[in-house]
């Protein structure tokens, strides 16, 4: 893959095949349909935001690729493979981690145990020193690994909830909306360790309402509206796009 | 005051029984919300099982030597609960697994009858109570004027044993682990790469093998078995679970020597002697609820998105 050491502003290459590709996603609750047609692929190595207001389908679209929900029509291949037909937990073991929307960390567990089952299904020895490195990334968490998940604030939470995420040394992570209730600066320091871990060699699919935020980080984004792909373009691209200055950045 | 401590010594005895089926009942409900009400049933065939083991087994030299004969007879018992527990999870609770709560639930209660009834039909002699041989007969140990009977002594102790070993696992082991995140956030747990269905037969399985063993401890104890012994004792079991705070593991111990006592100290000293003691069970389990309808030990359900 020549991908992998691309620069935030390089054009996405179409010879590579992407990691994930999302082809005419389609999925309902019962009879109301939540997304219709989500058409977006993610290149190895880069960051790629999908951007939408609140009800636009992001949370869907990330469950359905990590096998939670079954699409009605479409196809989502990661690596060349279809995985819409693959349970939850076997996604997992090929390399997609999904870090939820509202953290969703196990609250009465501790800080260890919490990222002890993120590694769960590995068996190799490595574990105990990628808890070290999620430790030395995150010093706060550190000095608790003893206490109960649910005792940590906001920002320690979602540092927690990425750090799990990491454990089972995903080779896509799929973040939604990790700013969500973040002040600036423990905004800030998300998004700095997205980047880093990019830089490390993860592919990160990232969902934010925090469209400013998001798009300064990403080389790749789509716009996803009521259900579907609209706009897309690098991220500075759709960050000067008028369109989703008016829509998304607050600007009139 | 003797007979007050004879009554708690077998109160004890009795709820050390009661809590090798409530773990069962308690770890279902935790992992998928449902009250197995066939788990008594689990408890019943595991006795047979045991029975059946002494019976047609084991020769006639080894029925004499205990060391021998009652670890054969529960091993037995336990892996006759253990196939009635997966086959039961696997036809008729797995389809149900999305269906509406009351679904399963009344299905439990045709998969109680109908173990009962086949119990009945196909174990020799099981139209009626079935003699259960004491395998077990130490001499019974007295203390001052109370006496123990050496096989409800075991069954204390095995019981105990047996809790604490659990509790351990699932506070200490990686599966363990896997099932209290389960009971947690089923969804979550998936995308830690855990497989549900592994963790239900898992706790199916567990609940089954200290069914079974409790089974073939009772009827060393009792003396006879029939195949209802599953539906009195399941009830007292459930009544521990939720007293416990159903889904709680310390809680379906404590709550099951609670039952014990309060049954056997009612069956001497409450009106109605031995034919009321349910109701004192079930007015002492509606008093608690009242005031506190987690149980003893349960969570607070917390509100989720
Ligand atoms: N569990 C659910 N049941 C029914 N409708 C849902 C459910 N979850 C989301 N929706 C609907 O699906 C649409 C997309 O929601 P969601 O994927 O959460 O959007 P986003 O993450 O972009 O805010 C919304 O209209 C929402 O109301
Ligand atoms: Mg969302």
């Amino acid at each position: 893959m020549s991908e992998t050491t691309a620069a935030p502003q390089a054009p996405v290459s179409t010879q590579t095949r992407p990691l994930l590709e999302v082809r005419g996603l389609s999925v309902a609750y019962g009879a109301i349909e939540a997304i219709r047609d989500i058409t977006f692929s993610v290149q190895a190595g880069q960051i790629v935001s999908l951007i939408g207001s609140n009800g636009a389908g992001k949370t869907t679209t990330l469950r359905t690729i990590s096998g939670l929900l079954r699409p009605k029509a479409g196809e989502i291949l990661f690596e060349g493979r279809p995985i819409h037909t693959q349970p939850a937990h076997a996604i997992l073991g090929m390399g997609v981690a999904h870090c939820p929307e509202g953290r969703r960390l196990f609250p009465r567990m501790t800080v260890e145990e919490n990222l002890l089952l993120g590694a769960y299904t590995r068996s190799d020895d490595g574990v105990a020193e990628d808890m070290e490195r999620v430790y030395e990334l995150f010093p706060v968490l550190g000095e608790r690994r003893q206490n109960k998940a649910g005792l940590f604030s906001g920002g320690e939470q979602q540092m927690l909830a990425i750090g799990r995420a990491m454990m089972s040394r995903p080779r896509l992570l799929m973040l939604d909306e990790p700013s969500m209730g973040l002040s600036p600066i423990m905004t800030q320091r998300i998004f700095d360790t997205i980047r880093n871990l990019r830089d490390l060699g993860t592919t990160v699919l990232l969902v934010e309402q925090n469209a400013l935020a998001a798009l300064a980080q990403s080389d790749y984004g789509y716009v996803v509206d009521l259900g579907r792909t609209t706009l897309e373009g690098s991220g500075h691209e759709l960050l000067a796009d008028q369109r989703v200055r008016d829509a998304y950045l607050g600007e009139s | 005051m003797a007979t007050l401590l004879q009554q708690i010594v077998n109160g004890l005895i009795f709820g050390g029984l009661i809590a090798m089926v409530a773990l069962g009942y308690t770890m279902v409900y935790g992992i998928i919300q449902l009250i197995n009400f066939a788990h008594g049933e689990i408890f019943m065939t595991g006795a047979f099982g045991g029975l059946a083991v002494y019976t047609w087994l084991l020769p006639a030299e080894a029925q004499k030597i205990w060391y021998v004969a009652l670890p054969a007879m529960m091993v037995g018992g336990a892996i006759v609960s253990l196939v009635v527990a997966l086959l039961m999870e696997r036809l008729a609770y797995r389809p149900l697994r999305n269906a509406p709560r009351l679904a399963p639930l009344i299905t439990a209660l045709g998969v109680s009858v109908f173990l009962q009834e086949l119990t009945r039909i196909v174990y020799p002699g099981a139209n009626s109570a079935v003699p259960f041989p004491n395998v077990f007969s130490a001499a019974p140990v007295h203390i001052g004027s109370i006496t123990i009977p050496s096989s409800g002594l075991l069954m204390l102790v095995v019981s105990v044993v047996l809790s604490v070993v659990l509790q351990t696992y699932v506070n200490r082991s990686r599966m363990g682990r896997a099932m209290r995140a389960t009971a947690q956030d089923p969804d979550t747990s998936r995308l830690m790469g855990i497989n549900p269905d592994r963790v239900i037969v898992l706790t199916f399985g567990i609940g089954a093998v200290l069914a079974g063993i409790g089974g073939v401890l009772y009827g060393t104890y009792i003396n006879n078995v029939d195949p209802y012994i599953g539906f009195q004792n399941g009830l007292f079991a459930f009544a521990a679970a939720v007293l416990g705070g159903i889904g709680s593991i310390r809680g379906a111990v404590i709550g099951a020597f609670v039952i014990g006592l309060i049954k056997n100290i009612a069956d001497i000293y409450l009106p109605g002697g031995t034919a009321y003691d349910y109701v004192w069970i079930f007015i002492l389990l509606i008093a608690v609820l009242v005031f506190r309808p987690q149980g003893l030990f349960g969570e607070v359900e917390r509100v989720r998105a």
